[in-house]
């Protein structure tokens, strides 16, 4: 059955002249959204969805992987937004929160879990170690911050971060992936 | 049917660092004979801070938020022996309302730690929904500690010479939530775990250490208990008020994985009464004093010093020596869970393959501690 559609496309050599009372005439995107018909690229609903769902991998390094299983457990509950699906393989993950302090042992792994993950993918770090290196950044054996070997999106402050705050980066993320023209993004603190 | 005497491969399989049942970034690599260990060996050092070096390079005071972050589960257990050691170089006197208040953040840590390992333990062995009570519980301890220093995890409670904060109306009311709710929490997941076959038949007879091993090993804590050992140092070499206080000490004599668990239960009872008791105690002393007499700047005398506290996981020590300046010459920490773990090369050969994600979960680790 052909579907009914009163959208005419505009003929080759420019746009029709548009008349508000004929309804059969080339409408707007507003005007469609007004009829309950929706525009959009296939990017920008994918972005969406993912957006709502993403798939952390399951990956503690130190104190903060506790207050990462705490923002999974009853009272915070990250399911509320949907990122609950923590994965145990880097092949199906999305984001990967950096939780703790990245030794100089552990650099390998980390580099090669970022690497595993399928594109497209983002990264959180966790906490002031994962931001700096926190209060170990002139330790011999510590790395001074995530950003020293894989590309961060969203720094989440604290020693360790509360769970609303590791919540409040995923949701930073998800704004990130809706609105990616927006470049960064600096809280005030006060 | 032929073929009953199939030849199976030897494999080397590494676990770790990024495996969810390793409780943190512990790798084991292991060799298997089909699917028996033969022979495993733990790698260490995934975590390593240099926390003793950094410690010497920071005054006392600076020092103290480091000792939280050993055994992050239980952050003022790990203050403790820091400022004992200290406080004994220092010769301060310790006022005993700052004492109850360091023993009862203490057990209330204890309790919530007790919880992750529980839960933590059972969740490995494949019941996620048995994550979720325990995790509630260890909330409820940690509002009472938020309320009392502000501070979820790594609360950095105790001064030298006694408490950061005094006890407030906010932390009552926390209290009496736990108090409250702790012991139908108790007797629901008695009912939950105890009973259940793939439980019993995952943890009886795996992993078993003899009291003999146990000792030679250098086990403490529960471990060790589970082991038919009794040995507290709470009750066998008192430190703050403890001996004030009669409590039992569980043992288990069984020493395998189900009675680690079951050592553990029955220590969450002993640590219920002991909140209550000391927090009995405390209310006599109200209005008394939190902190002894220390000086601003920290200059500690010439010495050595060594104390140890019964912590979650087992014996933690700090020794101090100090040349009299402002920072610490050189500063140890005895991790009990380092000492735990010695004893995995043993116990791993000759299990399958699953066993030794329940042998890994039920020594009850934290990797912070391990590596330092």
């Amino acid at each position: 059955m052909a579907l009914k559609t009163n959208v005419r496309f505009p003929q080759r050599g420019g746009m029709p002249e548009g008349d508000p009372n004929n309804s059969h005439d080339l409408l707007t995107q507003e005007e469609l959204e007004k009829r309950g018909i929706l525009l959009t690229s296939l990017d920008k609903l994918f972005r969406w969805g993912t957006g709502w769902s993403l798939w952390p991998l399951q990956f503690g390094l130190a104190c903060c992987a506790i207050e990462m299983i705490c923002t999974t457990q009853s009272r915070f509950d990250m399911s509320r937004f949907g990122y609950e699906v923590f994965r145990n393989s880097p092949r199906q993950a999305d984001v990967m929160i950096v939780a703790g302090t990245i030794t100089e042992k552990m650099r390998p792994a980390v580099e090669l879990l970022y690497h595993q993950m399928p594109e497209p993918k983002w990264v959180i770090a966790m906490g002031s170690c994962a931001i700096s290196g926190g209060p170990f950044v002139d330790s011999y054996s510590v790395v001074a911050g995530a950003d020293k070997v894989v590309p961060v999106d969203v720094y989440v402050p604290g020693c360790p971060p509360r769970p609303e705050a590791l919540i409040d980066g995923m949701l930073q993320l998800k704004a990130k992936l809706l609105h990616p023209e927006r470049q960064q993004v600096v809280r005030d603190v006060k | 049917m032929q073929n009953l005497n199939v030849n199976s491969e030897r494999y080397t399989l590494n676990m770790g660092p990024q495996h969810p049942s390793t409780h943190g970034v512990l790798r084991i690599v292991a060799d298997f004979d089909g699917e028996t260990c033969v022979s495993a060996d733990p790698q260490i050092g995934y975590l390593h801070r240099g926390m003793e070096k950094l410690l010497e390079s920071r005054t006392y005071v600076q020092g103290m938020p480091y000792t939280d972050r050993l055994d992050y589960l239980a952050g003022v257990n790990n203050n403790l022996p820091y400022a004992l050691a200290v406080e004994k170089l220092l010769g301060v006197e310790i006022p005993e309302r700052a004492s109850l208040l360091r023993m009862l953040s203490c057990e209330i840590m204890r309790l919530a730690s007790y919880m992750v390992g529980i839960g933590i333990y059972i969740m490995d062995l494949g019941a996620v929904s048995a994550v979720f009570y325990p995790y509630q519980q260890r909330e409820y301890a940690l509002e009472v500690m938020s309320a009392l220093c502000g501070a979820r995890m790594t609360q950095g409670y105790i001064r030298f010479g006694g408490v950061q904060a005094d006890w407030n109306e906010q932390c009552d009311a926390a209290l009496q939530k736990l108090l409250d709710e702790f012991p139908p929490f108790l007797e629901m997941y008695h009912k939950l775990v105890d009973e259940n076959e793939i439980f019993l038949h995952r943890t009886k007879g795996v992993g078993v250490v003899t009291a003999e091993q146990a000792k030679a090993y250098g086990l403490t804590g529960a471990n060790l208990r589970a082991s038919g050992v009794s040995y507290d140092l709470r009750r066998d070499a008192p430190y703050c008020l403890y001996d004030r206080f009669k409590f039992k000490v569980p043992v288990q004599q069984a020493g395998d994985c189900h009675a680690r668990y079951v050592q553990r239960m029955e220590e969450c009872e002993v640590i219920y009464q002991l909140i209550k008791d000391i927090y009995a105690a405390l209310k006599e002393t109200e209005g008394g004093e939190i902190m002894g007499k220390v000086p601003k700047v920290l200059r500690v005398p010439a010495g050595e010093a060594y104390a140890q506290t019964e912590n979650p996981k087992g014996i933690m020590g700090c020794m101090v020596a100090s040349d009299g300046k402002t920072n610490p010459l050189r500063v140890h920490f005895r991790r009990p869970s380092f000492d735990n773990i010695a004893i995995y090369s043993e116990l791993m050969p000759g299990h399958k393959m699953a066993d030794l994600v329940t042998i890994i979960a039920s020594f009850d680790i934290v990797l912070g501690e391990i590596d330092a």
